[in-house]
């Protein structure tokens, strides 16, 4: 079973306006290689220049911030959901 | 334009009265096609902070889900200015994560506290009307 991959506004004319796409499962860093892969309108919003992921995106494996598990090497299995946000944030400094 | 329920208004400034001197942040839910707010999701600011937020990334998730599950988006931010206009700061516009969202600013810094709401596209701000309205 593949991954859903539950995609914010911001990203979704990168994938033709859907909303959800499928992955193959792996670890969050192989579904977002495969996603910019497809996608390559996806890159900058995803991914650094040097490859890691970006800050300011929230990844969440079956409503579980990656930073709390094992971050771009946490697993996904058959049939998980992962979803993307963008970080919202902002302030005087 | 932002249409914000009474009662969501309510909320948001009792919300940033409750929490100042820190800032406080929420997510608004609504109609992305018109603005219309339904609903609005207070958020812990994770950075506990008075002059920068970011909205606790789980309650963004709760929040958007449950927006989702209620046939609404989120649709903007909501954050507060402690003791600056409410207008958005260089921070804000550069970190401005969507230019389709409303980006809501409650400011407490006169004796009463106001409220402006602008849109964030490609470093641009523009200024929106806001309507609180009953019901």
């Amino acid at each position: 079973m593949p991954v859903s991959v539950r995609l914010p506004t911001v990203l979704r004319p990168h994938a033709a306006g859907q909303s959800v796409v499928e992955a193959s499962p792996g670890t969050v860093g192989a579904i977002v290689t495969e996603l910019v892969g497809r996608f390559p309108g996806m890159k900058g919003n995803l991914l650094t220049d040097s490859g890691e992921l970006q800050r300011f995106v929230n990844i969440y494996v079956n409503d579980e911030d990656i930073r709390y598990l094992d971050k771009a090497d946490t697993a996904v299995a058959d049939g998980a959901e992962l979803t993307i946000l963008p970080a919202v944030a902002g302030g005087l400094a | 334009m932002l249409t914000l329920p009474l009662d969501v208004y309510h909320d948001i400034v009792a919300q940033a009265l409750d929490e100042a001197p820190l800032e406080c942040c929420g997510l608004l839910a609504g109609d992305p096609e018109t603005g219309q707010v339904h609903r609005y999701f207070r958020c812990t600011n994770a950075a506990a902070s008075a002059r920068i937020y970011t909205v606790e990334a789980r309650d963004q998730l709760r929040a958007t889900r449950r927006a989702e599950d209620d046939g609404f988006e989120v649709i903007g931010v909501l954050h507060s200015h402690t003791h600056t206009p409410p207008y958005p700061s260089h921070t804000d516009i550069t970190q401005a994560p969507d230019p389709t969202w409303h980006y809501a600013i409650v400011s407490l810094a006169d004796a009463e506290p106001s409220l402006r709401s602008f849109r964030i596209a490609d470093g641009t701000v523009t200024e929106e009307t806001v309507l609180v309205a009953a019901g």
